[in-house]
């Protein structure tokens, strides 16, 4: 697909994410201002503070952003999902060039015209409002405009919290390959900045007194004065846009998450629709990442999303990997109830193990079909495993011991790549998950684990027990989902989207039809 | 020292300024020792000394821009730690070298900005603005709406003594107010400023490192060395006078007379 076609096929929900992005930037920095110009001040008329605080912006900016946003998450009030936590770190970030400007700005007022100032009889209040901030405006400005475009880029990282933006794409697009979409998101996070940059570098130049102005050059800055004015009210029409959009968790509307990857959003999306058929409101809260829709859940802020059986026993209920789908299933559902009050649902029908997979051709040439087939082969074989595989408790160390598998090397690569990879023969055998839709279309054979290695990841539905309460519409849409999804058929659905990059919602809307639901 | 004081508050009704015994020190070093001065109304009295001397510390301790360590300040027989700073401020009229405009304000906004902050009506301060204007030798139609950097330092210098008469105060302090200009323009505005002094009736304090404007201005001399005031004297005694200070700078006057 070409990027123009891509463009006009997604415009709508690209305008979406502008808009967000625009509105993230717009209050955080907005924020800032109020909070870090009368700190500027504050500071420029107490020396003993100026150090500590301006060493203190400078350490919350040196924090990597990513990881701003994991210690914000688990806080109360400003922590948790969504923009707000978005808002909370854009602000510690924007702080910093703000109100170093206005100490810089006002201390660097020539001391000649604050003698003057002072010695004509003004107050502190006078000296400040009209000669000080005058004359710092330039400086100032110049530290807002540094603060925003550095938002603007710093946003694109607050998808990974759900907050939206253009990162939405970009996380998208880094997941599935698609180049369309990395483009689209990096592009537009790219002319925000260079056109905040502009905008208010023309405002700038309106507050600067050194340089002579010509009367073309008065015109500029009115010009540029009006254009900041446009920037704001726009900035403000879509705030009021989007603070008409839906919020959080109300009576009566559900809110669903999903994790950060293809199939999650597709499950997400088939309740979403089938609440909504039903009349239920359904507020999405698709793509987080990490551990988010878990915390999100239990702190009540979702109601629902769906989950593995496997990842719950392990990564949250922290217990070592068994093989018994029955009995791990059990234990999930037992302890999410008394820990959490959250149900867990009838498994849905398929399972997203680990798959561990090499070339049909080679499979049929070796007559490989299960993994100890496959054990004498691999000192001769590269493996290629995602950073998730390599790390965790059921992965690879684990999974090597079991079989006693030697590579004669092992790539640490992320997951995605690993299956073009092994098709282009740059390795010989993955671990990808069991539900991807490449597998059937690159020609990839699963080898059965015939060790019973892996712990079973049946997919389910977790819900808030209050949820279910509030929402019967709820009860009814999980168990009507019961058993209603094959391997097989997941697998089509993820390359649907994946493979043919067709439009999640429509994909959902007609297997939906498809299956009578 | 007791007889000085007491002299010195029999005659306060005509005298402006006066110092009693004031020090001012910076934690490390000593400004001003021990400084006696009185300014009488009408005069202009022209503290000269090179940098460093002190000179401009006293002015400053004047429109208390800083205050004194020890001893008092007396403005108008009030001390200036007893006056509301910003009242006493207004009542003191301050021209500082390149005249300390604010390049963000018309030529009108910095004349008019004294009468602003006492908060008279728009159209008095206005018509002010031009009547000094034109006192300071400035065309009001020409020069009221541009800014400062639109003007030549000598321009920028009588506005800032415009700015400086603006609400009629009563005294003038002014820091080497034509240090920076070029020496033909340096002497017109000396000539205009004796006359406009003169003729306003104001009094003054001048500071300045050039013997010859001191002689040309100053009612009265004071030679200032190291935080000292050496001698206070009037023109023609301070030509006389056998003090080595006061003699090196009479000598500078005659080298350059004559090398002409």
């Amino acid at each position: 697909m070409s990027f123009w076609h891509f463009l006009q096929l997604n415009w709508s929900e690209l305008l979406l994410l502008v808009r967000q992005h625009i509105v993230l930037v717009f209050i955080a920095i907005l924020i800032a201002v109020i909070i870090g110009v009368p700190t500027g001040i504050a500071l420029t008329r107490h020396r003993a503070l100026r150090g500590p605080v301006l060493g203190l912006a400078n350490v919350m900016q040196t924090i990597p952003s990513l990881a701003l946003f994991g210690f914000l998450i688990p806080l109360p009030f400003i922590g948790g999902i969504g923009s707000r936590t978005a808002l909370v770190a854009l602000v510690l970030y924007s702080l910093l060039p703000i109100i170093r400007n206005t100490v810089t700005g006002i201390l660097g007022v020539e001391p000649s015209v604050r003698e003057a100032a002072v010695a004509m009889g003004m107050t502190d209040g006078q000296v400040l409002r009209q000669v000080e901030l005058p004359l710092a405006m330039g400086v100032i400005v110049t530290g807002i405009r540094v603060a925003t475009v550095i938002a603007v880029g710093v946003t694109t990282i607050a998808a990974a919290v759900g907050a939206g933006g253009l990162g939405v794409y970009i996380f998208r697009g880094l997941r599935q390959y698609d180049n369309n979409l990395l483009l689209a998101g990096a592009l537009s996070a790219a002319l925000l900045a260079l056109a905040a940059d502009f905008f208010l570098g023309l405002v700038e130049r309106r507050f600067s007194f050194e340089a002579k102005r010509s009367s073309t050059a008065r015109k500029v800055a009115s010009v540029a004065g009006v254009a900041g004015v446009l920037l704001l009210i726009l900035g403000g029409f879509a705030f009021w846009r989007s603070g008409a959009g839906p919020s959080p968790s109300e009576q009566g509307r559900v809110s669903i998450g999903s994790k950060d990857f293809t199939e999650s959003a597709l499950l997400a999306e088939i309740v979403a629709q089938m609440l909504e058929a039903r009349g239920v409101s359904v507020e999405r809260r698709f793509e987080l990442g990490g551990n988010l829709p878990h915390e999100a859940m239990v702190s009540g802020t979702l109601d629902l999303y769906p989950e593995y059986t496997g990842t719950s026993f392990t990564a949250i209920l922290h217990h070592a990997p068994i093989s018994d789908p029955r009995a791990v299933y059990q234990q999930v559902n037992q302890e999410y109830a008394d820990k959490f009050k959250v149900d867990v649902s009838q498994p849905l029908g398929f399972e997203n193990t680990f798959a561990i997979l090499v070339r049909g051709e080679e499979a049929r040439r070796l007559n490989l079909k299960t993994i100890s087939d496959a054990a004498p082969h691999t000192p001769r074989w590269r493996a290629g495993f995602g950073q998730d595989f390599m790390s965790r408790a059921d992965g690879y160390p684990g999974f090597s011991k079991a079989y006693g598998l030697k590579f004669a090397e092992v790539r640490e690569m992320d997951l995605s790549l690993t299956y073009i990879a092994l098709s282009s023969r740059q390795v010989d055998l993955i671990a990808g998950n069991s539900t991807e839709g490449r597998i059937e279309t690159l020609d990839l054979v699963q080898l059965v684990d015939d060790r019973h290695y892996f712990p079973p990841y049946e997919a389910v539905y977790l819900v808030r027990q209050d949820s279910l309460a509030r929402v019967p519409a709820l009860r009814e849409v999980l168990s009507k989902l019961a058993n209603g999804i094959s391997t097989e058929e997941m697998r089509r659905l993820n390359y649907e989207i994946d493979g043919n990059k067709r439009d999640p919602k429509a994909v959902v809307k007609e297997w939906l039809g498809s299956k009578g639901l | 020292m007791p007889q000085r004081s007491t002299k010195g508050t029999k005659k306060s009704e005509n005298d402006l300024v006066q110092f009693h015994n004031v020090s001012f020190s910076l934690p490390s070093t000593q400004i001003i020792s021990d400084l006696n001065l009185t300014v009488e109304r009408g005069e202009t009295l022209v503290l000269l000394g090179e940098s460093g001397c002190g000179k401009t510390t006293t002015l400053k301790l004047v429109n208390r821009l800083l205050t004194p360590t020890s001893g008092e300040v007396l403005v108008e027989g009030k001390p200036t730690t007893s006056w509301d700073a910003i009242a006493l401020r207004r009542r003191i009229g301050y021209v500082i070298q390149e005249g300390g405009l604010f390049p963000h304000f018309t030529i009108a906004r910095n004349v008019g900005l004294v009468p602003a902050l006492s908060g008279w009506e728009q159209a008095r301060t206005r018509e002010r603005v031009r009547e000094l204007l034109a006192l300071v030798g400035l065309d009001p139609d020409r020069f009221a709406e541009r800014y400062p950097r639109e003007l030549s330092g000598g321009q920028r210098q009588r506005v800032g003594v415009a700015r400086a008469l603006a609400a009629d105060p009563p005294l003038l302090l002014l820091d080497e107010p034509f240090g920076a200009l070029d020496p033909l323009t340096r002497a017109s505005l000396q000539r205009e400023f004796a006359d406009l002094t003169k003729r306003l009736d104001k009094t003054a304090i001048l500071v300045t490192h050039d013997v010859r404007e001191a002689l040309i201005l100053g009612n009265r001399i004071g030679l200032m060395h190291q935080g000292h005031l050496l001698l206070l004297e009037p023109p023609d005694q301070f030509l006389a006078a056998g003090n080595p200070q006061a003699r090196a700078y009479i000598e500078t006057l005659e080298m350059v007379g004559g090398d002409r």
